[in-house]
């Protein structure tokens, strides 16, 4: 028996150690915010937080889940008043939007480690794939959510 | 199929909704009704709470229909923006009255091309315009004023002279039982009085898909639903010999392994290969019972096919003669007398369409009826497979199409939703197949890959007397159910496009390609592997006449306002072109000097009834490294419903079109494709995408046109034309990848 915390809430779970965090989030918690891209860490579709970090779900197995806290985009707000969240609506960021949950979540951790960053850090940080071409505005969505956080937002 | 004309004449419903708002649609015959289990064909419900909510058969994948749609009917109603939101309705089919089979009724749902936005702006303006009056005529029936007293403000009615007022949500109720009022009394408004269509508004679901909250096709879920995965062929249409499944079936959670036998080589493709599913509890458990089948399969008949095969075939092919798709003047006599002939060979290779969304189904068949919800961009397709496979009739299939992560011409195919009703047929259970990205990569319909080979002849003044462009390529036309594929030119290269009815002399010359990767539309098809070769083609012969870039192409369309049938609703107009050229060379600072390393590329396309130019400035350090410093972009659509959306679509476009030059290929070995995931089949990221992207809207009267695919073309010619200012370094073959290193 495995624990761990989901958005504030410790769950057990015994099932295939082997399976990645992915598909127990999705499939058993049915928390669809994390998506599934490619399945090698490569896209960040499905990036949650793990103790704070922002990690590919995909790869990581069950196994190796005990005890870790975890954040979706799900525990990241009640109503979408995270500033990065607001700073997604505001720069009108998403076109199909599958993406941006896991953009969101890379950002976050971004922001909690460098209130301030340069474009040079953005670029270095935001690894996720978007299909759609939203780079320009996630960049200055950014931007924004840091002048937000810095004027007490959060 | 005329669902403009067809709305047109048709009266609204009008009914009460449960929550004693109004209800006003197109009303369904009843067979329809029974089958979508809907009421309305297309709807507009106000509800007492003041909520507007339109239902809509529509298709969203980002481009930003559900967003256009309830602006339009907001603008007309005189709603308030903020209370609009739309719902998705199912694809509603009927027998077709007037011969065989099944027609649309009223409104094809799907998206492809900008076709939706059309059918809806006929729809929703005076359907609005209508509502609105029925809610003026409720509010002077209680206040006793006359109807021309009263007027209306963002989601409420006035009366000018008492300054009384009153909601809509308050109004609606009485509003329902009024009477329709005749289409000719109620006047559209002009578009100088709009103050939501044309004024930038951001994307309606932007709340939700923030918060994780928005359903994707890949996030349905159906009581009971068991999951499926398939093992596909090693190559192009092997089949399958003999499977060894008891080690899958062991898996815990495996439930059934459902084998399917795909199309034979000379048949038309509705799935992409025969395979072997694997259905379980869960996503994972079908996966490892996937990874532990043993299938024997029979060798391809392509299996001596590759990357470069087909090259050395195109080069082949081209040394010959082939199809004469244009043949105006007299090119033979005219390059003859040329007193310059410039002559290049540019290639693109095949794509993938790589949806961030993997493919995607649900599906549930019961023996009276079937259940879909997938990410589709062709419900109806979806429909008619459901109907072979389950011996079904259409209208008691119903297809809802999900929400999209991404579209880009995939999910015009439905061959996974084919696969998730086999296999919830098969299983006796609701199904979701969901596709592995290798499946993805691996499993496509790429885009053609080609070999252009253009001529040009320039008389003594500098003038272009004589244009051919050749193209050898595997056509998009490949075992396309009804195309028998004797015109395999006609979906690749355009008898109607640019420079067509420009140049005295022209030919267009179409070889075509063996492959056996199957290969359809990808975002703006043809046009990307087009446009890169001309509008490259068109800055080499410039360079090499010593005439500036810009000038030459102005010059080849001088303003010119002849109407040409360039193949879509709106004809072409060369002047239209030169506009988008001008205004995003003056944007850019088109001929102003840069430092060195650093220079500037100019391309323009029309497609989809808009023309769209744009500017590419690139630096190159020593160390070869490339940084697209900037893109202005000038795109003229028409009307821009959403400008805030037209420019995601132009930002979006550029950066697909930028990924895709530097770096995507689909290679193939040995009859089947190499890459398998984004660490082989690479996409751009962050750092790689333009500092700067500039998008200009051109004003006119023109109606919407196309967005979602005129950005696309011209990015490509535009970078190369830039690094050859920026580094003198040319390049025709794509994508760049290492070339530049290299070079
Ligand atoms: S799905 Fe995990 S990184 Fe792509
Ligand atoms: S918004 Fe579609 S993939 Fe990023």
């Amino acid at each position: 028996m495995i624990k761990l915390t989901v958005n504030g809430e410790v769950r057990s779970y015994d099932g295939d150690p082997e399976m990645p965090l992915l598909w127990y989030l999705r499939d058993e918690l049915k928390l669809k915010g994390a998506k599934f891209g490619c399945g090698i860490a490569q896209c960040g579709a499905c990036r949650v937080h793990v103790d704070g970090d922002a990690q590919p779900s995909c790869v990581l197995p069950m196994s190796a889940t005990a005890g870790i806290k975890v954040t979706t985009i799900e525990g990241l707000s009640a109503d979408g008043s995270h500033p990065v969240q607001r700073a997604w609506v505001e720069e009108d960021v998403a076109q199909c939007g599958y993406c941006q949950t896991g953009q969101i979540m890379t950002a976050v951790a971004l922001l909690a480690q460098n209130p301030a960053p340069s474009d040079a850090d953005i670029d270095q940080a935001m690894i996720n794939i978007c299909r759609c071409g939203t780079y320009v505005r996630i960049r200055r969505a950014i931007h924004r959510a840091a002048a937000l956080m810095r004027e007490g937002g959060k | 199929m005329n669902a403009i004309a067809l709305t047109r004449r048709r009266a609204l419903q009008i009914s009460l909704t449960t929550a004693g708002g109004l209800l006003a649609g197109v009303p369904l015959p009843r067979a329809v009704a029974k089958a979508a289990g809907v009421q309305l064909g297309l709807y507009v419900r106000i509800e007492p709470d003041e909520r507007v909510i339109i239902g809509a058969p529509s298709t969203e994948m980002g481009q930003g229909i559900n967003t256009a749609m309830p602006m339009v009917i907001a603008e007309e109603l005189d709603a308030d923006w903020s209370k609009v939101s739309i719902e998705q309705l199912p694809l509603m089919i009927k027998r077709n009255p007037a011969g065989p089979g099944w027609v649309f009724t009223d409104f094809p749902a799907g998206a492809g091309g900008s076709g939706s936005m059309i059918d809806a702006w006929a729809f929703l303006r005076p359907a609005g315009a209508k509502l609105r009056q029925m809610l003026i005529a409720a509010a002077a029936q209680r206040w006793k004023v006359a109807a021309s007293e009263c007027t209306t403000e963002p989601g409420c009615v006035v009366h000018g002279a008492t300054k009384r007022r009153l909601s809509y949500g308050a109004l609606a109720s009485d509003a329902a039982k009024q009477a329709e009022p005749d289409s000719k009394s109620v006047p559209l408004k002009a578009r100088k009085d709009y103050r939501i269509v044309g004024r930038p508004q951001r994307n309606a679901q932007a709340q939700t898909i923030v918060r994780g909250t928005e359903r994707f096709g890949i996030d349905v879920e159906m009581p009971g639903m068991l999951y499926a995965t398939i093992a596909r062929p090693p190559a192009f249409d092997a089949q399958i010999v003999s499977i060894d499944d008891k080690a899958a079936r062991a898996v815990p959670g495996v439930r059934d392994v459902v084998r399917i036998d795909g199309p034979k080589p000379d048949e038309p493709l509705y799935i992409l290969g025969s395979g072997v599913a694997v259905v379980a509890t869960s996503y994972w458990a079908a996966l490892k019972g996937r990874a532990a089948l043993k299938i024997a399969w029979s060798a391809s008949p392509w299996a001596s096919e590759s990357s470069e095969t087909m090259a050395t075939q195109m080069e082949r092919l081209m040394r010959g003669r082939g199809h004469l798709v244009n043949d105006e003047g007299d090119f033979d006599g005219a390059i003859k007398k040329a007193a310059r002939v410039i002559e290049r060979v540019y290639s693109v290779p095949y794509i993938a369409h790589a949806t961030m969304e993997p493919q995607t189904a649900t599906a549930h068949v019961r023996a009276d009826g079937c259940d879909i919800i997938a990410s589709t961009q062709s419900p109806g397709l979806s429909s008619r497979y459901a109907a072979e496979i389950t011996g079904l009739e259409r209208d008691n299939i119903r297809v809802l199409p999900a929400r999209l992560g991404g579209g880009f011409g995939r999910r015009l195919e439905a061959d996974y939703v084919w696969e998730a009703v086999f296999i919830s047929k098969a299983v006796n259970a609701p199904v979701k197949v969901v596709w592995t990205r290798e499946d993805d990569l691996r499993h496509d319909y790429y885009r053609p890959a080609g070999r252009h080979h253009l001529v040009m002849g320039v008389d003594g003044a500098g003038k272009v007397i004589a244009y051919k462009h050749r193209l050898a390529s595997t056509s998009k036309s490949y075992r396309r159910r009804g195309n028998d594929g004797s015109k395999p030119w006609e979906p690749d290269l355009y008898d109607n496009a640019f420079p067509s009815g420009f140049v005295p002399n022209f030919q267009r010359e179409y070889f075509a390609v063996e492959s056996g990767a199957p290969r359809r539309s990808w975002r703006a098809p043809g046009h990307t592997a087009n446009a890169f070769a001309v509008q490259s083609f068109i800055d080499e012969a410039a360079h090499e006449l010593k005439q500036d870039p810009l000038a030459f192409r102005l010059a080849l369309l001088h303003d010119d306002t002849r109407k040409l049938n360039y193949g879509f609703d709106v004809p072409f107009v060369g002047a239209r072109l030169a506009g988008v050229l001008r205004r995003a060379a003056k944007e850019a600072g088109w001929g102003s000097p840069l430092p060195k390393g650093r220079g500037r590329g100019i391309a323009a396309h029309f497609t989809f009834s808009s023309y769209c130019a744009e500017v590419v400035e690139v630096s190159v350090d020593a160390n070869d490294k490339l940084t697209v410093d900037k893109v202005t972009c000038a795109i003229d659509c028409g009307l821009p419903i959403n400008p805030l959306g037209v420019k995601a679509q132009c930002e979006g476009g550029i950066c697909d079109a930028l990924s895709t030059a530097l770096h995507q290929q689909i290679t193939v070995k040995d009859g089947a494709v190499v890459e398998g995931n984004f660490d082989t089949y690479r996409m751009m990221r962050m750092d790689e995408s333009p500092r700067v992207i500039d998008v200009h809207i051109m004003e006119n009267d023109y109606p919407p046109s196309g967005m979602g695919e005129p950005p696309v073309p011209p990015l490509a010619p535009a970078l190369c034309n830039a690094i050859f200012a920026a580094t003198g370094k040319r390049f025709r073959d794509l994508p760049i990848g290492a070339q530049l290193t290299k070079a």
